[in-house]
């Protein structure tokens, strides 16, 4: 025992010495580390670039800062003679953001965790959905109703435990999105509509970060760098924004998932070679990929705009300006992307879906027009319904009549006179056909309120919603 | 002249959804060159099918439309004064938004 208790005080003092030289050698580390960064301070060639660091090399005593693990991890990266030490030792240092954590956030996000991007940041205030998760393929059944950022940060981690990911848990405006972006080095748009473009666009001017912009609808894909190495900024490129009749969303014109999965990919790839300062990043470029032609075509752009309002010569904007920026206003669509509601019709050409049921109960003569896209109808429709879809009713407006004059002889003993009703996905549609019904003569048309989406939500649950 | 148009990025609906036209445009009313100006009336006038406002505004292209000849955007070559040579490639694209 007496032999045992000797061993363990001898181990202590010697732990204790050892402490003692560690402390030693870390005061000497500090000194010698604040004489360099004085060197350094003084030196023309280190000015415009970020010192390199040193307080990491105790990590391995290793003159790039890599650990092992890390060394380890990125063996792969550290091997490709264009990118090695200097790429990823660059990447370990750098902070992205990424804006949107759905269809194009996705891959970028995992591949920007998976690769050692120190800092990612990730901003998003939705929550996931079943109808998000064939293209949003970050996220797992299991967090259906949950934040995405959450998922998403929850994914990034289990991939990479050794960075850091901020969770930016609310949506972007302009009252938070100079505070936010300021953290960051670079930005990725993975955004789902048009105010958010431009907002981020011109946060990003405001900051001077360079913007790695993605889009993807449908079976086509778009990507660029804005405000690079002397590039356009979105504005430069799209001064004015576009009708809003011309700006299609995924909700409503379909994307096939893996479209936004490549665009969001090379999204990643693009602030990868902006963060380690490899290759040349797509600025000035612009990379369009049609997916059904399996066509990639990479066009010149212009240059940045003298004319530009927010980085041309003249331009003279700042964060308060941004901060006071209308951007809902300005391109005429909301920020949120919860569906369009019109209102169009007085509310006596208009009918709820329970009420339409009730007569549907009741045996009344009618006949229910569908105006939804023939493609819509083929997902799911209610019985007896006719499938005239909106841009083809002027056309087939005799089909109405007819199907009226049908109805009417069928309950000709009751003496009324068959009611119109039309319906269609959400209730938009539904009320421009009314009112083009109308004008046409059928002046009994009336739409059911909400749609399909009210039929399923307050008669027939088990009526399928897409 | 012959030239290849192309229409994406959602413009193609507005030509019964065909993407690629190969089309023979000439000069006209006695002039000798072909301006992009008088390609977009031509185009109006012969491909597009239905909503025109979706494509022009003005003579021009509708503001989120991008155009490229020969995979150059046309600021860099002159805009509507752009003037086009046989066998040129004119893209039409309107930008996405989706994500």
């Amino acid at each position: 025992m007496d032999s045992a208790g000797e061993d363990a005080a001898r181990i202590l003092r010697e732990i204790e010495s050892l402490k003692d030289t560690k402390t030693d050698i870390e005061r000497k580390i500090s000194a010698l580390e604040a004489q360099l960064r004085e060197i350094y301070s003084k030196d023309d060639t280190f000015s415009n670039g970020s010192l390199p660091s040193i307080s990491s090399n105790s990590d391995s005593g290793l003159a790039h800062g890599l650990s092992p693990d890390m060394i380890y991890r990125y063996s792969r990266h550290l091997l490709l003679p264009s990118f090695g030490v200097q790429g990823q030792s660059s990447l370990l240092k750098s902070s992205i953001l990424v804006i949107g954590a759905g269809g194009l956030g996705s891959p970028a996000l995992l591949y920007l965790a998976a690769c050692g991007v120190g800092r990612i940041g990730i901003v998003d205030h939705d929550v996931v959905e079943l109808n998000n998760l064939h293209r949003q393929i970050i996220h797992t059944e299991a967090y259906i109703g949950q934040s995405k950022v959450e998922s998403a940060a929850a994914a990034c981690r289990s991939i990479n435990s050794t960075i850091e990911i901020v969770e930016h848990k609310e949506a972007f405006r302009t009252s938070n999105a100079l505070e936010i972006l300021s953290k960051y080095d670079i930005v990725i748009d993975a955004t789902d509509n048009v105010p958010s473009r431009y907002m981020i666009n011109d946060c990003c001017i405001v900051l001077g970060k360079p913007l790695v912009s993605g889009a993807a609808l449908g079976l086509e894909g778009q990507l660029t760098v804005y405000n690079y190495n002397g590039g356009p900024c979105y504005r430069c490129l799209f001064p004015t924004p576009p009708p809003t009749t011309a700006c299609q969303r995924c909700s409503d014109s379909g994307v096939l998932g893996v479209v936004p999965g490549i665009i969001g990919c090379l999204q990643a790839l693009e602030a990868i070679k902006i963060a380690s300062a490899v290759g040349e990043p797509l600025s000035g470029r612009m990379l369009l990929f049609d997916a059904l032609s399996a066509r990639i075509r990479i066009v010149k752009l212009r240059g940045r705009s003298s004319q530009c309002e927010v980085c041309g010569e003249n331009a003279a904007f700042t964060g308060k300006q941004f901060r006071d920026f209308d951007y809902e206003k300005f391109t005429q669509s909301p920020l949120s992307t919860s569906p369009l509601k019109l209102n169009l019709l007085p509310t006596d050409s208009r009918i709820s879906s329970k009420e339409y049921n009730e007569r549907l109960v009741n045996g009344e003569a009618h006949i229910l027009v569908d105006v939804r896209p023939a493609h819509h109808f083929k997902i799911v429709s209610l019985p007896n319904s006719i499938n005239i879809p909106l841009s083809s009713l002027e056309a087939r407006l005799p089909e109405i009549s007819s199907a009226l004059n049908e109805e009417e002889c069928k309950g000709k003993d009751s003496g009324s006179s068959a009611h119109l009703y039309v319906i269609c996905r959400r209730g938009n549609d539904s009320q421009r056909a009314v009112q083009y019904l109308h004008k046409m003569g059928f002046t009994s048309a009336r739409d059911i309120m909400g749609g399909l989406e009210s039929w399923s939500h307050d008669v027939d649950p088990s009526f399928p919603t897409y | 002249m012959q030239l290849t148009l192309e229409f994406g990025g959602g413009l193609e609906l507005l030509c019964n959804s065909v993407k690629v036209h190969n089309v023979t445009v000439d000069p006209q009313d006695g002039e000798e060159k072909l301006t992009m100006k008088k390609l977009l009336s031509w185009v109006r006038t012969n491909l597009i099918k239905e909503r025109p406002e979706m494509f022009m505004k003005g003579d021009s292209v509708r503001p989120g439309v991008l155009v490229l000849v020969n995979d150059c955007d046309w600021e860099l070559s002159g805009q509507l004064d752009t003037i086009l040579e046989e066998k040129d490639v004119i893209v039409f694209i309107s930008t996405l938004h989706g994500g």
